[in-house]
């Protein structure tokens, strides 16, 4: 037989634990399962309360965006010397959650991880919904957001063309370049799916609906082999971007003299920060879906299990970064960067700061505790704990550093305002209404990559 | 499906599908179909099995070439882009540093790079293999929306040399096909 050998370690290694697929499954059965959640007439009275609930949430964005642009920036609570609000916080925050969705399709398929291959379907729709939510707040953030084109480099009347050595223009590129290889990698894994739905597909609007989504693909072996290597080169590409994304994120912040952001740790401490968060979202999305939809067979323990140990893994990184900033600060010698320091621990945002330690530093650590790991209910709670540690980790960055910088008389405070929240509200309002439309119309689970990980079990079963 | 109108076909069929029951099955009895002659065959499965395009004797594919000149275009196209704005369009003298300031330049010329590399990667991927195609000559066999599911297929296309219905039919039936069609065009 003309398997290769790697495969079968990976098998043979991933069956030492827990497995990721319970036994007994077919390729009928896997097709069946997760096809049925699409492909069933009507919709679930829960699934219908959640749409509501997020499409008025969505509402809520629009109020808040047309009042934006009616008022200008000054409905939120930015000033002088705080110029960077919620708008940077949350931009930074649903940047960072997008990141885990990159790193289980890109990352675990280089790393020959089968545990991912249940997970990483949603994970990229996560990705690419968070994209979404983070890429609409530089644009409300520019106040006059109709000019948002003048980022892009064209000839134009005014004779301008960007300034290519700011890191906030490298963040226009990497963030598009992100959002547009997101959705590729995201597509390209759903066409063999979408024919299987055309396939199953119980009236025509389906069939032709999913039969133009999917190209016309029939599952050649010539194609699948075309297809196995642009998704693998895909997974090549996108492992680097995802890297370089938050780390010109971090630049954003590093390339600026402002205390406490000058540091050349920020780009690797933003980039685990972003994936501990991440991880933190696909869990706190994971663990109720796969208890509505009874995925349990498919989305087992050990994922939840692996996924928790990521957690805890790049919690300790973030927290390492914790503790470098604070030495920098000492260290530097730098009245202001010792100020800002202790400003940080004491000052009138020490709450801020000492929940976020709470949250990404302690609390994590009860990850050590295996019985921790395979409660979904003790993991989900924990998973939302993080995802508030991270969004007050970029609260405590922004805020600290801008309120109190080099001249005391133009010290001040920021206070979110009603439109900060409402705004933030909003976005997480999108960002479930997208994807309860996706778990809805399409695939939640990739199914043709199941079918491979049970031939490769099966094949691994034969030659014990 | 007897007539088709148009311009006339050299052959009305499109060749013959055998249907296996296993993605082993099907492996071997690529390799069978390979040994025999047929040179214009293709399988079909609902996953990629590893090795069934090359039992076909299916050439390596170019893509990874298209990728890497994708990402080279990307990368010159970008760092192109940040020279002529920085450099020609719209220089500034900034305290006499110099405006060709090439490390500043490198973040831009990354994400095009990638972006390049990512689009030719997929268009590549899909121009390859001949797609979008709505309509193909398979789809009108019946059992065919199982390649998508949890069947296993090998067709002998009438273009080959060494084509015949009857025979061909009967080659696939004697190599495990659990079901045999002729497909029409």
């Amino acid at each position: 037989m003309a398997t290769t050998h790697s495969d079968q370690r990976s098998a043979t290694a991933a069956a030492a634990e827990s497995p990721v697929l319970a036994p007994g499954h077919s390729y009928g059965s896997i097709t069946d399962k997760i096809s049925s959640i699409v492909l069933t007439k009507g919709m679930s009275r829960g699934w219908l309360f959640g749409l509501a609930f997020s499409f008025m949430l969505v509402q809520v964005l629009l109020v808040s965006v047309v009042y934006l642009i009616a008022r200008g920036v000054g409905i939120w609570g930015i000033n002088v010397p705080v110029g960077w609000g919620f708008a940077i916080i949350i931009f930074v925050w649903w940047v960072g959650i997008g990141h885990a969705g990159t790193l289980i399709s890109a990352v675990l398929l280089l790393l020959n991880q089968s545990w991912r291959t249940s997970i990483n379907r949603f994970a990229e729709a996560m990705t690419l919904f968070a994209v979404v939510c983070a890429g609409m707040y530089p644009l409300l953030h520019l106040g006059r957001i109709w000019l948002f084109y003048w980022l892009m480099p064209y000839p134009n009347t005014m004779g301008l063309w960007p300034q290519f050595r700011s890191p906030l223009l490298w963040d226009v590129f990497a963030v598009s370049t992100y959002m547009t290889v997101s959705f590729l990698f995201w597509y390209t894994g759903l066409i063999p799916d979408l024919a299987t739905l055309r396939d199953r597909a119980q009236n025509r609007f389906g069939k032709v609906t999913y039969g133009i989504l999917s190209f016309g693909w029939r599952g050649s072996a010539r194609h699948w082999r075309r297809f196995d290597a642009a998704y693998l080169l895909l997974a090549g590409i996108a492992t680097p971007l995802v890297v370089s994304v938050h780390t010109v994120v971090g630049f954003d912040f590093a390339m600026s003299i402002i205390p406490g952001w000058h540091n050349t740790l920020f780009p690797p401490y933003f980039v685990a920060g972003a994936i501990y968060s991440g991880f933190a979202m696909v869990l706190t999305l994971a663990i109720p879906l796969r208890a509505a939809y009874g995925l349990q067979d498919f989305i087992t323990d050990r994922h939840l299990e692996n996924m928790a140990k990521v957690m805890l893994a790049t919690s300790l990184m973030v927290t390492y970064g914790y503790v470098m900033e604070v030495f920098f600060g000492f260290y530097s010698a730098n009245t202001y960067e010792e100020y800002l320091t202790r400003n940080r621990m004491i000052g009138p945002y020490a709450p801020a700061f000492w929940s976020l330690i709470l949250c990404n530093t302690l609390t994590p650590q009860l990850l050590w505790f295996r019985s921790i790991r395979l409660s979904p209910v003790l993991l989900w709670c924990i998973a939302i704990v993080a995802n508030i540690g991270m969004w007050l980790e970029r609260f405590v960055i922004v805020i600290t550093s801008l309120h109190r910088d080099f001249l005391p008389s133009s010290w001040g405070m920021f206070y979110p305002t009603f439109w900060d929240w409402s705004t933030y509200i909003g976005t997480i309002g999108v960002f479930l209404f997208l994807l309860l439309l996706f778990i809805r119309f399409l695939p939640v689970i990739s199914i043709f990559e199941m079918r491979e990980l049970l031939h490769k079990t099966e094949e691994e079963h034969d030659h014990e | 499906m007897s007539s088709h109108h148009g311009a006339p076909e050299p052959s009305p069929l499109y060749g013959v599908l055998g249907e296996f029951s296993d993605a082993d099955l099907l492996l071997e009895a690529a390799h069978k179909v390979r040994e025999a002659g047929y040179v214009r065959t293709d399988a079909y499965a609902p996953m990629p099995i590893h090795g069934l395009a090359e039992a076909l004797g299916a050439k390596r594919t170019k893509l990874p070439y298209l990728v890497l000149l994708g990402g080279i275009l990307g990368g010159l196209a970008g760092y192109g882009l940040c020279y002529y704005c920085s450099v020609i369009a719209y220089p500034m003298n900034i305290g006499g540093r110099p405006v060709h300031s090439w490390p500043a330049f490198i973040p831009v010329t990354f994400e095009t790079t990638i972006l390049g590399a990512a689009i030719t990667a997929v268009l590549g991927m899909l121009a390859l293999n001949g797609l979008p195609m709505p309509y193909h000559p398979l789809f009108n066999v019946a059992d065919f929306n199982q390649a998508s599911q949890n069947r296993f297929f090998i067709c002998i296309e009438s273009v080959d040399k060494k084509f015949d219905e009857a025979a061909a039919s009967e080659f696939l039936r004697s190599i495990g096909a659990t079901h045999v069609t002729s497909v029409e065009n």
